[in-house]
């Protein structure tokens, strides 16, 4: 026989698999070295390493929250920090867009408008929170406003951005096709802005955490920030690492929940570049 | 019926101070159903008198007028596609199409049945619920003049629609445009810096001098319609191929 048979096996590459092989992998590899670090963690504070007094070790931490959870309000200052929170949030990046959005509106407007933008944005919100808990009490609402007050300026500025990216040229072709104001705002100028303003949720949910924490820390009867607070004034070290384990927590769920968000929004369309 | 009047459009702008002309006493007079090509250097104010028949901006002097009436600086009257296909990225084919039918109101439902089947006849099938990104350059321009036909004006602008097509995809868009154009019966006006292109596709030619812009010639096409390729080779197209190249080369000169 002169034909020599290729016995090698036909290899056929599937990209698709490797990336799916590769993804579990990492999420192993992240998994393992999370616990590996609380390993660590309890062991140093154990032997000594760290001074378990102010570090605490999570077993303690573990037992310390589900002490505060059943025989303290642990929960109830969660459900009050996470709630103002996010109404702080929702309420500030929202108007922040919709005062961002307006600046496309004139350009008269907008450059009257632009340097006390950019001027409110330096100040530092957070110094005058004494003020806003005097003028709105040591509830709830205070926290709100700080929260709020965080995030307008942020979520204005990134919609004004948007504004200023407008493609001249789509609203020449939508004037061209009969459009209005309003329509040229609702079909080119709200969906171009929008990935800006998508871009920022992630920074404005932290900032908004960062506000109602530091306005629980002013004043306040309820909310992981007073606990943390609390507990540190009486030394419990042990709650305050409780406190700042939850607010870890805390933050990494409205992350996720802003990742959701994303997603729904920018469902079928290709990220900003 | 449609016949559209450009009566003695001028355009002037300041630089520097200084008024700059634009475009300088254009007269048109482009009967119902012509495909007219305007031909011109860079800077003839080719784009300026687009703008100006669309309502974009205000001529320093003339007027335009549409079946006798004055259409000058009104915006919606005419249909009006750029060089850029001008697709919105966030919205399938289908929906980018609709887009004129929606400003007149036309419920959404309604506007994509009616658009559904002119994409199939006119190659875009297989399309209608892709964005933008995953077309061809050939195919976004089809997408953008069926866009500009379905909002159903009787005179279409055209300024460079193929320009930055390569020249298969070119030759295969004219045939595609002239198919349109019979079956849809509409007034074209048509800009271009392509000689051959504007010879193939049009009854009349416009030739513009170089800034101030200025008609400075007026070309009647007679060729046999329909056209294909062979009109390409033929003697009357070479004539008149010459007699365009010659008018622009004294326009280079006198620049």
């Amino acid at each position: 026989m002169l034909e020599e048979k290729d016995k090698s096996e036909l290899i056929i590459e599937d990209p698709t698999v490797e990336q799916t092989k590769l993804r579990r992998r990492a999420i192993v590899g992240q998994i393992i070295l999370g616990v590996l670090l609380i390993v660590f963690w309890e062991l140093s504070s154990r032997i000594g390493w760290l001074d378990s007094y102010y570090w605490s070790s999570p077993s303690t931490i573990v037992r310390t929250g589900w002490k505060a959870i059943v025989q303290g309000n642990l929960l109830q200052d969660l459900a009050y920090t996470s709630g103002s929170t996010i109404l702080g949030f929702i309420l500030g990046t929202a108007a922040g867009y919709l005062l961002g959005l307006t600046f496309w509106w004139s350009d008269l407007y907008s450059r009257i408008f632009e340097p006390y933008l950019i001027a409110f944005n330096a100040v530092p919100k957070l110094a005058l929170a004494p003020v806003l808990v005097i003028m709105f009490g040591i509830g709830f609402d205070s926290k709100v406003v700080l929260a709020f007050l965080m995030t307008i300026i942020v979520a204005a500025i990134a919609a004004y951005s948007g504004v200023e990216n407008v493609d001249k040229d789509l609203e020449k072709m939508l004037v061209s096709l009969g459009a209005k104001r309003r329509h040229v705002f609702m079909k080119v100028v709200v969906p171009t802005t929008l990935p800006w303003i998508v871009s920022i949720l992630k920074i404005n949910i932290s900032l908004a955490l960062a506000g109602t924490i530091v306005g629980e820390f002013i004043s306040s009867r309820q909310g992981i920030g007073r606990m943390i607070l609390y507990a540190g004034q009486v030394l419990d070290i042990d709650l305050v690492w409780v406190g700042v384990v939850v607010l870890s927590i805390l933050s990494i769920v409205m992350y996720l929940g802003t990742v959701w968000l994303e997603h729904v929004l920018m469902k079928g369309r290709t990220p900003k570049p | 019926m449609s016949e559209l009047k450009i009566v003695n459009c001028s355009k002037y702008y300041k630089k520097n101070g200084e008024p700059m002309c634009a475009l300088e006493k254009a007269d048109m007079h482009v009967e119902s159903g012509r495909f007219i090509s305007i031909i011109g250097p860079s800077g003839c104010g080719k784009s300026t008198l687009f703008n100006i028949v669309a309502g974009l901006i205000r001529p320093s002097r003339g007027t335009v007028l549409l079946d006798g009436n004055d259409i000058t600086r009104e915006s919606g009257h005419v249909g009006y596609m750029l060089q850029k296909d001008l697709l919105l990225p966030w919205r399938s084919i289908l929906d980018n199409v609709i887009i004129g039918l929606e400003i007149r109101g036309v419920p959404k439902k309604e506007a994509r049945k009616r658009a559904l089947p002119m994409l199939r006849h006119y190659g875009l099938g297989g399309f209608e619920y892709d964005h933008p990104d995953a077309l061809s350059g050939g195919m976004r321009q089809r997408a953008g003049l069926i866009r500009t036909l379905l909002y159903d004006k009787d005179v279409i602008l055209l300024d460079e629609p193929f320009g930055a097509l390569d020249a298969q995809t070119r030759m295969q868009m004219q045939n595609w445009l002239l198919k349109i154009w019979q079956d849809f019966k509409k007034t074209i006006l048509f800009v271009t810096h392509d000689i051959d292109e504007a010879i193939y596709l049009s009854d009349e030619i416009y030739v513009f001098t170089h800034r101030p812009g200025k008609i400075k010639a007026r070309i009647e096409v007679d060729l046999l319609r329909p056209r294909n390729e062979k009109t390409l080779m033929n003697d009357r197209f070479l004539e008149l191929k010459r007699e365009l190249l010659l008018m622009l080369r004294e326009e280079r000169i006198s620049e």
